[in-house]
């Protein structure tokens, strides 16, 4: 083990639904709008396809912060996944923050597949407040840590 | 254990500039199931896609791994590029480190690093993939249209016209609808019926269209491309094919008493009738309910008058079970209940009336031959007020939340007209506003105002007192003046709100598609699916969906006729292979995923299962997989954790998460 | 923050109306028994909350014009009441005079020739258990 201190790089999870927001993301990249590359993104169907189990397991393996993104309320590609996603995150984000998982770790946003600014500026100021708030040490896995 | 074969692309330089895409491939073989790994140029290339080709067969691969561009853009490519070399499609996936990672960082060491997660976290997915079918069912080439409105007459003819089989079933014992009940339309002022009949005898005569009347759909099972219908054909008392439709029997026929729908209960018809001189088909129905021989068995003079010989008094209701492709639903409107609108004198007055009655009041074949008269008394009036916004825009529990659409041009037409025929009359509207879009929508309004000098009102009625004299007192605001203004009336004509026709939640119901909070039924995609029921297989025709007046309905019902043309044009639908799934052993038949499903594919069986040796019937959840979207919905829902989704399911996502965060 | 703003805001919580879900329609005002006499029309009331302008409302003829018949709240289609809104004027003009809540009792001692009967009969209704 080196004793200088290792420089914090985050890891941060981004769920994007395939129908908005994950086309927001190729348009962000179509327009070479760049965003850090601490952010990976995992293509979903429907942001109501995230299951709330996912975003533990990501905190729980040592991510320090996820995002999930949709298409905007209305614009669901499946009409009403969004909605569900909504209030599912809400209760989550919520609980998450009462066990000491700050809220600033957890985001929801609605990028359209138009969106490709949006899509980087979203990830600009998530990756910045992730860097702001420093390591999440709150749900890694005990078993892992030295 | 999968063998996973890596192909990562250079894309020209739009990849290899940032990435090293050498690196990737080399990291690739260390991941647990990778048994080949190579870049090329341009994987997507005919070369490329050889490369694939030829490692599925060398290496015994069974999975692939792409890194390259989106998959929104060659997916379809790379997992056709694996079907020919018979590898499963759905054996592919794809890791996106162009748009996600060349084109947005500039630092190659950091974008190599990120390339290398990108595909571990695909690797990983591949890993728990398994071999996907699409299913295939067939398509009944049959429509079947729910209304015999001008919606469901529309679309009946652009679908028969396109050479399929179309059944329209009316409720009533005439097809037409709320139009055959319309004097004019705006914005051009034709005369409704003469544009209506041709259309109704044309779809009355095409040889592919075949009209049930006086007929409802009783029970709907099956899904998109194979529906069974069960059609409950009322007894008309009247053999159709034997009467001639020469009206002796409904002259002739003693009871007159029975309010007559048609014209909106303002007079009578006889208890054999048909509704209207234009009817179609022209073939009485005799009601049960008025006629003098149901009641009390003695008369019988119709079936004496018929030459043809075609009353049939033992006539049964018919059940008639038919196969469709595809359900068109148009089942239009009806104006809303006044009951609790008693300010506005509805109930007490005569001549206080609906803007609907006001079509009949006016049209030459109606109660007054078209003369505009008081109903109370049948003097003709000189005063007339209408009131807008009656029941619509209210957020109380008397009216609708919603602007009905198609009152304010309605209303300028009414007004137009009786200044027109009547130019004594003075007409006076009050109104909230004035909504006019539509093209010479708002020209024909002004044109009433300055060319027929109707007097426009910005303020609302608060009350309509009926005076001894038999006029009506109108209270009201002009809030531009700012005074309140009392108007002496001898008629007051409500622009009252539209509802779907109350029919249609059961009809909704029985086809398990979606309906809003106003009764309107649901689209797919309020912008780019606004003609299709998220139900696959049903379309939605008309004003069932929302307002609107005809040259949009008969546009939506153009549409709705494409969307079914595009379903019966095919043999066989193939269905999206990625839908959800229950674990028989885990699913304990909740109902949480059925309503949160937005297709209604989930539905519930009594099975027997065998767990662990204990063998009972429970109630499960089952997935029409011709039905699911896979949007995934009810998997999170379950609380038991028994639905699962094909190509994206939990633990594929698990194992993409934990690559990540490896 | 103002007071102008804390007065209008005591109107809508004293009230229980939003003036937002005014759509202006004007059916108020063409209910209103009183209307003639009125400096401020039904109508008008809620733009008076929204521009925190209660002075006026409270300085208004209107005040003690209403009749408290509540035809305004019974027709109002957005439900928007406005006649609560100026019962709740009325409230805060009577809470000035230190008199935040009336008892049965204390009325006989209270009556004031000049104090209008409407506002017993809507303090009442206001109160009823």
């Amino acid at each position: 083990m080196s004793i200088e201190k290792k420089e914090f790089k985050p890891k941060i999870v981004a769920f994007c639904c395939n129908w908005c927001s994950y086309a927001g993301a190729d348009l962000a990249g179509s327009s070479r709008l760049s965003y850090p590359a601490d952010v990976k993104i995992i293509r979903v169907p429907c942001s109501c396809r995230v299951n709330p189990m996912f975003i533990l397991r990501a905190f729980e393996k040592g991510a320090d912060g996820v995002i999930m993104c949709g298409c905007h309320p209305g614009d669901c590609h499946y009409s009403t996944g969004n909605y569900y996603a909504r209030r599912r995150m809400t209760l989550l984000f919520s609980m998450l923050d009462y066990i000491g998982v700050e809220n600033g770790r957890t985001r929801v946003e609605w990028v359209s597949a138009a969106e490709g600014v949006k899509f980087s500026d979203t990830m600009n100021s998530f990756v910045e407040k992730i860097y702001s708030l420093g390591e999440n040490v709150r749900l890694g896995d005990l078993r892992c840590r030295s | 254990m999968q063998r996973i074969g890596v192909f990562v692309c250079h894309c020209g330089s739009n990849i290899a500039a940032t990435v090293d895409v050498a690196k990737v491939a080399e990291m690739a073989l260390m991941e647990p199931g990778v048994v080949h790994a190579e870049d090329y140029q341009y994987m997507c290339s005919e070369a490329g896609q050889a490369k694939i080709a030829d490692a599925i067969h060398e290496k015994k691969l069974s999975g692939i791994v792409v890194c390259s561009c989106s998959p929104r853009m060659h997916e379809a490519t790379f997992r056709k590029a694996a079907e020919r070399a018979g590898l499963n499609p759905y054996m592919v996936e794809i890791a996106n480190i162009r748009e996600h990672c060349s084109w947005i960082h500039k630092d190659m060491e950091e974008a190599t690093k990120k390339a290398v997660i990108l595909m571990r976290a695909a690797v990983a997915k591949v890993n728990l993939n398994t071999p996907l079918k699409p299913g295939e069912s067939r398509v009944t080439k049959r429509a079947l249209i729910i209304g015999g409105g001008i919606a469901g007459i529309q679309t009946a003819l652009d679908i028969a016209d396109a050479g399929y089989e179309v059944d329209i079933v009316e409720k009533t014992p005439s097809i037409g609808g709320r139009m055959s009940q319309l004097d004019k339309t705006f914005p051009t002022l034709d005369c409704s019926a003469c544009i209506l009949t041709p259309k109704m005898v044309e779809a009355s005569a095409h040889e592919k269209i075949n009209i049930y009347t006086y007929s409802e759909v009783e029970k709907v099972s099956g899904f998109v491309g194979d529906f069974t219908v069960d059609i409950r054909k009322k007894a008309r008392s009247v053999d159709m094919d034997k009467c001639t439709g020469c009206g002796v029997c409904q002259e002739k026929c003693p009871s007159k008493k029975a309010p007559s729908e048609f014209n909106r209960g303002l007079n009578t018809r006889s208890a054999i009738y048909t509704p209207f001189a234009q009817a179609i088909p022209n073939v009485p129905v005799i009601d049960r309910e008025a006629c003098i021989k149901f009641k009390t068995g003695k008369c019988g003079i119709c079936s004496k008058v018929c030459q043809a010989g075609a009353i049939d008094y033992e006539q049964k209701d018919e059940i008639i079970t038919e196969k469709y492709g595809a359900i068109v639903v148009a089942t239009g409107f009806d104006t809303i209940n006044l009951d609790k609108y008693d300010e506005y004198a509805y109930s007490q007055s005569k001549d206080v009336i609906t803007s609907l009655e006001l079509e009949r009041v006016m049209n030459a074949a109606g109660p007054t031959h078209g003369h505009l008269e008081r109903l109370s008394d049948g003097k003709a009036p000189k005063e007339m007020v209408f009131i807008q916004c009656v029941g619509s825009r209210c957020s109380d529990d008397r009216g609708k939340p919603y602007c009905s659409k198609i009152c304010c041009m309605y209303t300028a037409k009414h007004a137009m007209l009786i200044r027109d025929k009547y130019p004594d009359v003075n007409v006076t509207v009050f109104y909230i506003d004035v909504r006019t879009p539509g093209k010479n929508f708002d020209e024909f309004y002004r044109r009433a105002v300055e060319q027929y000098g109707v007097n426009y009102i910005k303020g609302q009625v608060g009350k309509v007192i009926p005076q001894p004299n038999g006029k009506l007192l109108v209270q009201g605001s002009d809030l531009l003046d700012n005074k309140q203004i009392l108007k002496e009336a001898d008629m007051v004509v409500l622009a009252t709100a539209i509802e779907p026709n109350p029919d249609v939640r059961k009809i909704a119901t029985m086809l398990t598609a979606s309906i809003d909070t106003n009764n309107f039924l649901t689209e797919a995609h309020a912008k780019l699916r606004p003609v299709e029921s998220p139900t696959a297989g049903i379309f939605l025709s008309g004003v069932c969906q929302g307002p609107k007046d005809i040259p949009e309905t008969v546009a939506q019902a153009g549409a709705a006729a494409v969307k079914a043309i595009g379903l019966l044009a095919k043999d066989k639908l193939m269905t999206n292979p990625c839908t959800a799934h229950s674990d028989e052993l885990l699913c304990n038949g909740c109902s949480t995923c059925e309503n949160v499903c937005p297709y209604g594919a989930i539905t519930y069986e009594d099975k027997e299962v065998n767990d662990h040796g204990i063998r009972e019937v429970r109630r499960l959840a089952v997935v029409n997989s011709a039905l699911c979207q896979g949007c995934g919905a009810c998997t999170v829902a379950c609380p038991s954790g028994a639905m699962d989704l094909q190509g994206f399911s939990n633990r594929q996502i698990i194992a993409e998460v934990d690559a990540i965060c490896r | 923050m103002g007071a102008k703003k804390k007065q209008a805001e005591m109107i809508e919580e004293i009230s229980g109306v939003n003036p937002l879900k005014c759509m202006k329609c004007g059916k108020c005002s063409a209910t209103c028994p009183s209307y003639n006499e009125m400096d401020i029309k039904p109508h008008q009331f809620v733009s008076y909350v929204i521009n925190e302008d209660v002075e006026s409302l409270v300085n208004s003829k209107s005040l003690w014009k209403c009749l408290s018949c509540f035809a305004c709240v019974e027709r109002c289609p957005r439900d928007v009441k406005p006649g609560k809104l100026i019962d709740a004027a009325r409230q805060m003009v009577v809470r000035k005079r230190e008199q935040n809540y009336l008892t049965p009792d204390e009325i006989p001692e209270l009556l004031d020739p000049e104090l209008p009967q409407q506002l017993l009969v809507s303090a009442f209704r206001r109160y009823r258990r």
